[in-house]
């Protein structure tokens, strides 16, 4: 069964220049076992000396099926699949999917619950960009970096923890509202976090934004032009580095982004520095929508009242013989969704994550496809790493951000 | 409908006689195999539709013809819209011409469609599988694919299931 295959060259002839063919140019594999790649990917670079002339990435070695699954659950149950997309983003994901199976079914979302999850979304964006900046530090040898932003990602865990018991998987979101009601200890968790972590961006700016070895690294690194990257809908920070300001927050405004004011903050460069400072940045800004959203946080229910999609609460069901129905059938069988497909999308550290959900009348979807920022954004590397040498190709891989969970699904 | 897509959805129904439908604001429309790169270049360049956005299909199984819709997600950065084309294509032998030319993005889609539906692309510049491995066969996502499970086992049935588990046996 697992015969050793050789691998011939005519399968990449037509992606390899010619001068491979003769043996003038190196075909190296990098991964899918490398610290640079950030998980499991492999890519194949033909190489001039150390100049790339060509790359190749090769996925799916993180692919799980992840959409054939969903279809077999109900639509409450598919949620916790995912959680483990894009793992550095797991609350966001959340997001996408509840707010895709409220557009299905027409179900409305109390102000507390729309305030709640908008402020563990940007926490959720702060620790991955968090993630970003500490993996792409080791990657260019800044390993203090690494720790100290583990560091204050820790403390936005924590906070996951105190909400929904769990570090990274929450599932915390639900359909119609959210799990249950914060603790009272939630306020003074977040408002600690609001009022270290701006000192904290600004240590984590003095070490890097004008290092000299960070500039020599990045200025004018794999730079992307706007046509190429809409060409291949890349979306997110690296669209906003090379100039185009889209964010869907902004300008397509759900869960009640519309009454926070923030910056998009974007960049003309479109390179690998351009692409740092617009994350760092947007960690900025996500800290003032943390604060203003709790601010403004209303007292009320966490969860809609909808009883034919959301279960009573458990005080409930001893008294009343209409929620113990409830909570019994959407617990067997599920709410049933219309037989009719939408699209949602929201914004997530990486770009767009959107979904199609298609129902088909019964109380699982027929089709969930995820619309991952990181897969198109990696399939625009291989145009942007020709020309440069093997070592900055680690530094751009590590600056488009990509997770390879949200990749292969 | 949202007054802002009324023109696109005219033009794209003179040009392809295309049919439409609408769900929750969203705009769907139906067009045949050989319009759509020519749609495409309309709604790119006369409507700036830069973002090809999703790039999926749904199986319609036992459904024959059409048995794929692959479907086609826009976005307008400029104008801020968004509309869907849909693409029915019959189940023997699906075929569709690729808009790698239109969509750069469209390359990986397509063979990701091509890995998981087996829906070959016309002209696709690279048609191999994208993340199932080479020599895998069938296409997981149709719904003729099994989602693949263990078989419970109970006392009355414990040796009868355990025959056919795939396990080494000894």
């Amino acid at each position: 069964m697992s015969q050793i295959e050789e691998v011939s060259l005519d399968k990449f002839k037509h992606l390899v220049s010619e001068r491979a063919l003769t043996g003038e140019t190196m075909l190296l594999n990098m991964g899918p076992q490398h610290p640079s790649t950030h998980g499991v990917l492999r890519l194949l670079l033909e190489l001039d000396g150390e100049i790339i002339v060509n790359c190749i990435p090769d996925i799916g070695y993180l692919h799980t099926g992840i959409e054939k699954n969903m279809e077999a659950k109900t639509y409450q149950k598919a949620e916790v699949m995912t959680d483990r997309l894009d793992y550095m983003n797991p609350i966001g994901n959340n997001l996408a999917y509840v707010m895709a199976v409220e557009k299905l079914v027409d179900l409305d979302v109390p102000a507390r619950a729309q305030g709640l999850r908008v402020i563990l979304t940007e926490l959720q964006r702060i620790s991955s960009h968090l993630v970003w900046l500490g993996t792409s530090g080791l990657d260019l040898a800044a390993m203090s970096m690494f720790l100290y932003c583990f560091r204050e990602r820790e403390q936005i865990l924590d906070i996951f923890e105190l909400v929904s018991g769990q570090r990274m998987m929450t599932t915390y979101f639900r359909p119609g509202g959210v799990w249950r009601d914060v603790p009272v200890e939630f306020e003074k968790a977040v408002r600690d976090f609001i009022k270290i972590f701006p000192k904290r961006v600004d240590q984590y700016e003095t070490l890097l934004t004008k290092n000299p070895f960070l500039l020599d690294r990045t200025l004018g690194i794999g730079k992307l032009d706007v046509a190429t990257a809409l060409s291949f809908g890349v979306t997110g920070p690296p669209l906003r580095a090379s100039g185009i300001d889209w964010d869907l927050r902004k300008a397509r405004p759900y869960s009640g982004y519309e009454q926070y004011d923030f910056n998009v903050p974007t960049r003309t460069e479109g390179d690998t520095y351009a692409r740092y400072l617009v994350r760092v940045q947007e960690m900025r800004e996500s800290l003032k929508i943390v604060e203003q959203a709790l601010n403004k946080l209303p007292l009320g229910p966490v969860r809609s009242g909808n009883r034919k999609f959301v279960t009573p609460p458990r005080s409930e069901i001893g008294v009343s013989m209409e929620s113990l129905i409830h909570h019994f059938k959407l617990w067997t069988e599920g709410f049933s969704a219309p037989k009719a497909s939408i699209y949602s999308a929201v914004e997530s550290p990486r770009g767009e994550l959107g979904l199609l959900l298609e129902g088909d009348g019964g109380p699982k979807p027929y089709r969930v496809h995820l619309r991952t920022p990181s897969f198109d954004n990696l399939a625009v590397l291989s145009q942007i790493v020709k020309g440069h040498l093997v070592a900055d190709l680690v530094a751009i891989l590590s600056s488009i951000d990509i997770v390879l969970g949200d990749i292969d699904r | 409908m949202d007054k802002k897509l009324e023109p696109i959805v005219k033009s794209v129904q003179d040009k392809f006689s295309a049919t439409f439908e609408e769900f929750r604001d969203e705009v769907h429309l139906f067009l045949k195999p050989e319009q759509i790169v020519d749609a495409l270049t309309l709604l790119r360049d006369e409507f700036n539709f830069e973002l090809l956005s999703a790039l999926t299909a749904v199986d319609y199984y036992p459904q024959e013809t059409p048995r794929f819709h692959v479907v086609y997600q826009l976005t307008s950065i400029a104008k801020n819209r968004s509309v869907q084309i849909r693409v029915p294509v019959n189940g023997s032998s699906p075929k569709i011409p690729t808009a790698t030319h239109v969509y750069d993005v469209a390359n990986w889609r397509e063979r990701e469609l091509l890995d998981m539906f087996g829906i070959e692309f016309d002209g696709h510049p690279d048609p191999r599988r994208i993340l199932s491995p080479e020599d895998m066969e069938g296409h997981p996502l149709r719904k003729d694919f099994p989602l693949g499970y263990e078989e419970p086992q109970f006392t009355f049935n414990f040796d009868e299931i355990d025959l056919r588990k795939p396990y080494a046996k000894e």
